[in-house]
């Protein structure tokens, strides 16, 4: 039996106060389901279809994303995805070339900032995709960065 | 976790806050295999980064096996002052959590 | 014997006795360093501390990214945990060296004249641990390269002044790690200096091979590819086995009479350890 997914604020109170007492789920927990179904997903489509339950986005120029041209190592890629929409409740990160497409999801409150940045793990050459939620709305960039294989044995 | 793993910077320019962590963990895939064994090696990976500030989530974060190794996380957010603080938490697939706070500089 | 040598040491420029070498290592010295500073004409001396970044741009960003909050920061502080835990004994790691210890990391390798070898900081950690009871760490990564990246951190800015005296023993063993980094090994059939020297700058497949000068500046190192901290005798014995060769073992007398070579060609930089490299 498929574990039913709870998207955030979605969950009647009812049954989170009879699941946290009966000690299945902590509050935090409750508040902040991973969305498993997501990251398993082996397409980009798939990802979004589970994680936001659409594939539509329209390509922004007002994302930026901060990628190298050319990863020195594919297991740590510095980026950084920063953007001026207004509004922005999430920010998703995809690398469509890796074995699961959906490498991260933040969630932002409403005083937050259109900013993240981390390090991922790029398998091969591939497009890295930004999704942003932008009141409502998603919205898309992207940018290839390139994966090699090093001579010094890496 | 008797280490501490996470180390948190916090600045305040003007009326925005940037938060840097740094936080120490394996974010084992699952993909690679025991030279010894043979045998896959299990994921082992931070699924939830939780990041507030006077005890509202400002940020959190669904992270997959795809973030590196000794992960790096950086945001902002507006509504801080200085000497307030942040507070970073993670929960890993094994059930593990730390938690870390740093005064906003 | 005991008066020339008292000759050297009070630094009087007398040609004492001369000592058979083909080359003194300051004319080494200065060749090396010419070479790399005519090969890269833009890049100052002490940025050679960088490696591969003093010279390629798009790398240099990718690293500058990283440094924002560098992975290694987690080894310095259980670094400095370590080094401040006393002993069974009741004793400290500050014990054993100069200064307690800090901003010591310069000092070495030196060459030591009553045994007749190279000593590594590497070696001299491991020698306080025995002297106080304990068992010995490993040479390779884990508490010894933590404890070397909080040393590292604290010896940070000071110049590289690795010093060979008047002994015949340690030019032998300078000449001896000379002729290491200079000698073909492997299947490959190549010379550390085939690539760090003569190929500096240039690609092997898709990596940028890392000028020499300035090679030792910024041990120990976080590589993301060990996806860890790691000391230098460590990337000696990958780099033999890139080449299909037979590594040493770590802190062997090869391998610490090649540092001794390696980091006195890269005196006048910067101590910038610890680093990290992809």
């Amino acid at each position: 039996m498929k574990r039913r997914t709870f998207l955030q604020g979605t969950i009647a109170s009812s049954m989170v106060g009879a699941a946290v007492s009966a000690g299945l789920l902590t509050p935090r927990m409750v508040l902040a389901a991973w969305p498993e179904s997501a990251f398993s997903a082996k397409s980009v489509d798939e990802a979004l279809n589970s994680l936001v339950g659409s594939v539509t986005h329209s390509a922004s120029g007002d994302i930026k994303i901060k990628a190298p041209d050319i990863a020195e190592n594919g297991a740590v890629v510095p980026i950084t995805i920063s953007t001026s929409l207004p509004k922005v409740e999430s920010i998703s990160v995809l690398v469509e070339k890796n074995p699961s497409p959906l490498a991260a999801d933040f969630k932002l409150a409403a005083n937050s900032e259109g900013f993240v940045s981390t390090r991922v793990k790029m398998g091969k050459t591939s497009d890295l995709i930004a999704i942003v939620k932008s009141g409502g709305n998603l919205f898309s960039a992207k940018k290839e960065v390139k994966v090699t294989i090093g001579g010094c044995g890496g | 976790m008797a280490k501490k793993s996470i180390r948190i910077r916090a600045e305040i320019k003007g009326d925005v806050t940037e938060v840097k962590a740094l936080m120490s963990h394996e974010m084992e895939t699952g993909l690679r295999t025991d030279k010894k064994t043979g045998e896959k090696i299990p994921p082992h990976f931070i699924k939830e980064v939780v990041c507030e500030h006077s005890g509202k989530q400002v940020l959190l974060a669904n992270w997959s096996v795809a973030v590196s190794k000794n992960p790096y996380l950086s945001f902002k957010f507006k509504g801080a002052k200085k000497g307030e603080s942040v507070k970073v938490s993670w929960t890993d697939n094994k059930g593990d959590t730390d938690t870390d706070e740093e005064t906003i500089k | 014997m005991k008066r020339l040598l008292l000759i050297a040491a009070t630094a009087v420029v007398v040609s004492a006795f001369p000592l058979i070498s083909t080359a003194s290592p300051e004319d080494d010295l200065k060749a090396f360093r010419g070479y790399f500073l005519e090969r890269f004409p833009n890049v100052p001396l002490e940025e050679f501390a960088n490696g591969v970044y003093a010279i390629d741009a798009s790398s240099r960003e990718q690293w500058e990214a990283i440094e924002e909050f560098p992975p290694y920061e987690i080894a310095i502080e259980e670094g400095e945990e370590l080094f401040n835990t006393p002993f069974k004994n009741g004793k400290t790691f500050a014990s054993c060296f100069r200064n307690g210890g800090i901003g010591i990391k310069s000092d070495y390798p030196y060459f030591n004249t009553k045994s007749g070898q190279v000593k590594t900081l590497d070696v001299e950690i491991n020698d306080c641990l025995e002297k106080n009871g304990e068992k010995p760490w490993d040479y390779e990564k884990g508490k010894l390269a933590s404890i070397l990246a909080y040393m590292a951190y604290t010896t940070r800015g000071q110049i590289i002044d690795i010093k060979i005296p008047h002994d015949q023993r340690a030019l032998d063993a300078y000449e001896k790690g000379k002729q290491f980094y200079y000698a073909r090994r492997g299947q490959l059939n190549m010379s550390c200096a085939h690539c760090h020297v003569d190929n500096a700058g240039n690609k092997v497949r898709a990596d940028l091979l890392s000028p020499a000068l300035g090679h030792l500046s910024h041990f120990p190192v976080y590589r993301s590819k060990w996806g860890g901290l790691g000391t230098a005798h460590r990337r000696f014995v990958g780099c033999n086995l890139q080449v299909r060769a037979k590594a040493f073992k770590l802190q062997s007398e090869e391998y610490r009479n090649l540092e001794y070579f390696l980091t006195y060609m890269s005196n006048g930089i910067p101590w910038n350890g610890p680093g990290v490299r992809k």
